[in-house]
């Protein structure tokens, strides 16, 4: 299939070529690149505070194309799900849009008494030159609560430069007020946004181990949680992309140590239990952790087994935005007996690639900042039966007749997990053995040949290891 | 109550929008674009306007949106973005091979001042553009108007680069439709054909947004105007604009260019709008209307005479395009209901005056405005309540919090299909609507109804 000739270093297959990844790179112009930009990464790590109001500085476009857009659920206050714009007009683009900005600032927050502001900068901003931070600090003293800017201008880079903009605003959130009365036992979990109440899930499993839960950056969380969140003694993280700066920025100027973790798949959920309580070095911590462990395996271990043995041998693609995402991926869809044939990201960095490299099987294709024609030829070559993506890859799926997952904004059902494990198993099973395939003029071929074979197939025994050396060996009932 | 913080009292806003009942220009030149067969279009700006613009356009059609963009970076904000529409060009025909690419602006090309028409000589004269291919744009800048305006210009910019007068008239009619459904364009198609009129209908997304499911990804599919059917237009007998928001630009532009008389006429959602298109169609090219359409025609006064009592005196808010409002709201009339609330994002003076002149005798003291957004029109709820509410997705979040029966239609609708395969405009449009303000007003009777006096027979 024909690869854009200075993409060829951006994908890849392996043990076919010397790994050598050029990632990190501004997509090709004129590519149909199915990346995003820097507000877009800024609008989707603030998205879940759901007790400030999020205005969006620019055109109307901006805000429009992001109301209420990612299923980030919130237990009380529902802001964030409203839609706010300075909707600048032209006569704005000339004078300048720092009146318009303080007038709509000021109703907004004397409409909605929020907790705090975040102001958004659109492209447009960082060509007009307003002066955001200085209108922000103005209405910060005038109302008595954070606004806070964030610089996220479009074409300042990527989604990971929003990223960091949304972490810089955060991080000026923290080390305001004194903290007293945390447990020694504290930690903020941050990269989890709350998608379908996967926060939910993941908070009540270390509450569970006797942790407390200091904030959620930023899924179900509240300002004040988040000015308290310097107080916690440990920051895990999740995803790679969007909140590592957050952890880094903690590390340097509170000292707080932070782990890289993943609540996808029974190992990665697992393991990040386990290095939670590992760093705790308290044997009650690691008691609970395995005994919870052993309980939620237990309940969806068979359950999964018999997914299982409908989807062993079945082939998945996976193009995702961060690479850690796929890592996880990659390794739930393994315990399914999938076969994973082709993975993806739009961010990933040279790490990322390697550690998807090592992960792989041998002519599994990587790939860095894909597009619909490479992506639709890939699913077609490689046979593939499931394909995880978002939202502009679904169709692409669909039209070909292959199997779906959103793992996006639009999943609809917790994921992450213990829980979450067996709902994505579900899905997948579903989605895969949908009778509508048998519909399709390119499946019906391969799904007689599937369903020539016999149904039963052994599954491999499962061996999940924590780091203290406590084993389980799940085998096929 | 997810919209808890809309309060009765209204107090008029000087500079915050809350919840918009717009989106900004580019995805409307977007869809446009999306309309000619073999076309790729191009968003000239950074990569997330592209992003959001194929998403929500996905989301609202189910299918998949291709569109390249220049991928703006810092540099390309300081030192112009010509360097980067080159290389686009140059790459998107080497590998994605479309006949046309149609550029449209963003905000931040716009405001760098960026001279699209000078990059593409540019390009033409490096050889970047292969023989029989074409680049065509048009300027969307963010911060003036709408998604309807982008459409409009997108549209009008079709006729600048390809309308052209041979002086050998051509027994047909151009057919601008406006933003509507590829459904609707279908059903239009279909209606001139059942009048024997041969129309050039453009832009057409049907056999585009609404393609089967065949096994593949077709990245052109079989559906849009072709430039040969473009070329043609200037040599029609006349234009019928459907539209006065999205349409007008175009065949005013025709008539300038080509001399091709233009009709403008709302969109033939509704009795009395179909009627007008009906006969426009029929006088421009000189037919006799068949009997099968006045057929049509009378099943949908049939359906209203049917139910009229269950639509009279309902009141309505309505929201979305102005397009789309305007007949809605003449065919809210028509059906003796009652549309109190009439709010477009969309700016246009034309808008206010001409809904208040349809609602003139019926409802004098109706609430329109221009430029509104959904926040207002919610507040006009709380003060004024209404039995149905009509508009796009959005409106679901009023219609959860105020218990109001709620019919999407419009753009965008995320939570749905129907759309895409069942027009609205045309007599068996009405008839669809009708259905689906019938289902919403009478579930709403049942649902409210006692065991002692709900009602078998409706």
């Amino acid at each position: 299939m024909a690869i854009l000739e200075q993409r060829q270093k951006q994908v890849y297959t392996k043990g076919q070529s010397v790994f050598e990844m050029e990632c990190n790179k501004p997509s090709l112009a004129g590519s149909v690149s199915q990346r995003a930009c820097v507000f877009c990464g800024s609008r989707v790590v603030l998205y879940p505070i759901a007790d400030a109001v999020h205005l969006v500085h620019g055109p109307i476009g901006c805000a429009a194309y992001t109301w209420d857009i990612r299923g980030a659920l919130s237990s009380g206050p529902e802001l964030h799900r409203l839609s706010f714009s300075t909707d600048l007009q032209e006569l704005d683009v000339i004078n300048g849009g720092e009146q318009k900005l303080y007038c709509a600032l000021s109703e907004l927050i004397d409409r909605y008494h929020p907790n705090a502001a975040f102001v958004y900068s659109t492209c447009i901003i960082g060509v007009i030159g307003d002066d955001v931070a200085a209108v922000c600090k103005k209405v910060s003293l005038e109302k008595g609560i954070p606004v806070l800017p964030v610089d996220s201008e479009g074409f300042k880079g990527t989604k990971k430069d929003g990223y960091r903009a949304a972490c810089s605003a955060l991080f000026k959130l923290t080390g305001q007020i004194p903290v007293d009365n945390m447990s020694q036992y504290s930690m903020n979990i941050m990269g989890e946004f709350n998608i379908a109440g996967e926060t939910w899930l993941i908070r009540s499993y270390y509450e569970n181990m006797g942790i407390q839960v200091v904030s959620c950056l930023t899924g179900d969380t509240r300002i004040d949680d988040i000015q308290r969140s310097h107080g916690a003694a440990l920051n895990v993280v999740q995803c790679s992309g969007s909140m590592v700066y957050l952890a880094k920025m903690f590390e340097e100027h509170y000292g707080t140590p932070y782990l890289r973790v993943a609540y996808f798949g029974i190992e990665d959920m697992s393991e990040a239990l386990y290095s939670v309580a590992k760093f705790f070095k308290d044997p009650e911590i690691m008691r609970r952790a395995r005994e919870l462990v052993r309980e939620e395996v237990e309940v969806i271990y068979p359950k999964l087994l018999e997914y299982q043995q409908k989807l062993t041998g079945k082939r998945a693609a996976v193009y995702v935005g961060g690479a850690f995402k796929a890592f996880a991926l990659v390794r739930a869809l393994r315990l399914l007996g999938m076969k994973v044939v082709m993975v993806g990201s739009q961010t990933g960095n040279k790490d990322d690639y390697q550690q998807l490299r090592n992960i792989c099987d041998e002519g599994t294709i990587i790939v860095d900042d894909s597009n619909p024609l490479e992506l639709s030829a890939f699913l077609r070559e490689q046979e593939v039966d499931l394909f995880i993506g978002g939202v502009k890859e679904r169709p692409l799926a669909y039209k070909l007749g292959i199997g779906f997952c959103d793992h996006n904004h639009e999943r609809k059902k917790p994921l992450a997990g213990f829980a979450g494990m067996l709902n994505f198993a579900a899905e997948i099973y579903s989605s895969v053995h949908s009778p509508v395939w048998r519909l399709s003029p390119y499946r019906q071929k391969s799904n007689q040949d599937a369903a020539d074979k016999t149904d039963f197939q052994d599954s491999k025994a499962c061996v999940f290891d924590s780091p203290t050396g406590f084993s389980r060996v799940y085998k096929n009932a | 109550m997810l919209l808890r913080h809309t309060t009765k009292e209204i107090k008029e806003r000087e500079a915050l929008t809350v919840n918009p009942a717009k989106t900004c220009q580019p995805i409307g030149a977007m869809y446009a674009a999306l309309g000619i067969h073999g076309c790729l279009p191009h968003s000239h700006g950074s990569q997330g306007c592209c992003s959001y613009h194929r998403s929500t356009l996905t989301r609202h059609y189910k299918e998949p949106v291709m569109a390249g963009t220049s991928s703006f970076t810092e540099g390309s904000s300081v030192f112009g973005g010509q360097a980067n529409l080159l290389e686009a060009i140059g790459n998107i025909f080497s590998i994605y091979h479309p006949d046309v690419i149609a550029v449209h602006t963003t905000c931040l090309s716009e405001t760098i001042g960026d001279d699209i028409p000078q990059i593409v000589s540019k390009a033409k004269e490096d050889g970047k553009i292969p023989a029989g291919k074409y680049v065509i744009h048009t300027n969307t800048p963010s911060y003036v108007g709408s998604h309807v305006t982008g459409f409009a210009n997108m549209t009008r910019s079709m006729v600048e680069y390809f309308s052209a007068n041979t002086g050998v008239k051509k027994n047909q009619v151009n057919v601008i439709p406006g933003w509507v459904e590829p459904s609707d364009m279908r059903e239009i198609k279909r209606l001139a054909k059942e009048l024997g009129v041969k129309i050039v209908l453009f832009p057409d997304t049907s056999d585009v947004l609404d393609a089967p499911q065949t096994g593949r990804h077709q990245f052109y599919p079989k559906g849009g105007v072709t430039i040969p059917e473009l070329i043609s237009t200037g040599d029609s007998l006349a234009t019928i604009a459907l539209g006065r928001f999205a349409s007008t630009s175009a065949a005013e532009a025709l008539d300038a260019k080509c001399k091709v008389p233009c009709e403008i006429l709302d969109l033939p959602i509704g009795l009395e709008a179909t009627d007008r298109f009906i006969d426009t169609l029929r006088t421009v090219a000189g037919v006799n209307v068949p009997d099968s359409i006045t057929e049509e025609r009378g099943r949908l006064v049939d359906v209203i005479t049917d139910m009229e009592q269950y639509f009279y005196n309902k009141k309505v808010a309505l929201f979305g395009d102005p397009d789309q409002l305007i007949a809605l709201t003449e065919f809210l009339v028509t059906l003796d209901m009652q549309p109190v609330h009439i709010v477009t994002g969309t700016q246009g003076k034309r808008f206010e005056e001409r809904i208040r002149k349809i609602l003139k005798s019926k409802v004098p003291n109706a609430n329109v405005r221009q430029s509104g957004d959904m926040f207002l029109l919610h507040q006009w709820i709380k003060n004024e309540p209404v039995d149905l509410l009509i508009g796009n997705t959005y409106g679901k979040y009023i219609s959860k919090d105020d218990d109001i029966p709620f019919i999407r239609f419009g753009f965008p609708i995320l939570d749905r299909v129907g759309h895409s395969y069942f027009p609205t405009v045309g007599y068996q449009g009405g008839i669809r609507l009708l259905e689906k303000i019938l289902d919403a007003v009478l579930e709403r009777q049942d649902r409210d109804a006692g065991d002692t006096n709900i009602e078998l027979v409706m």
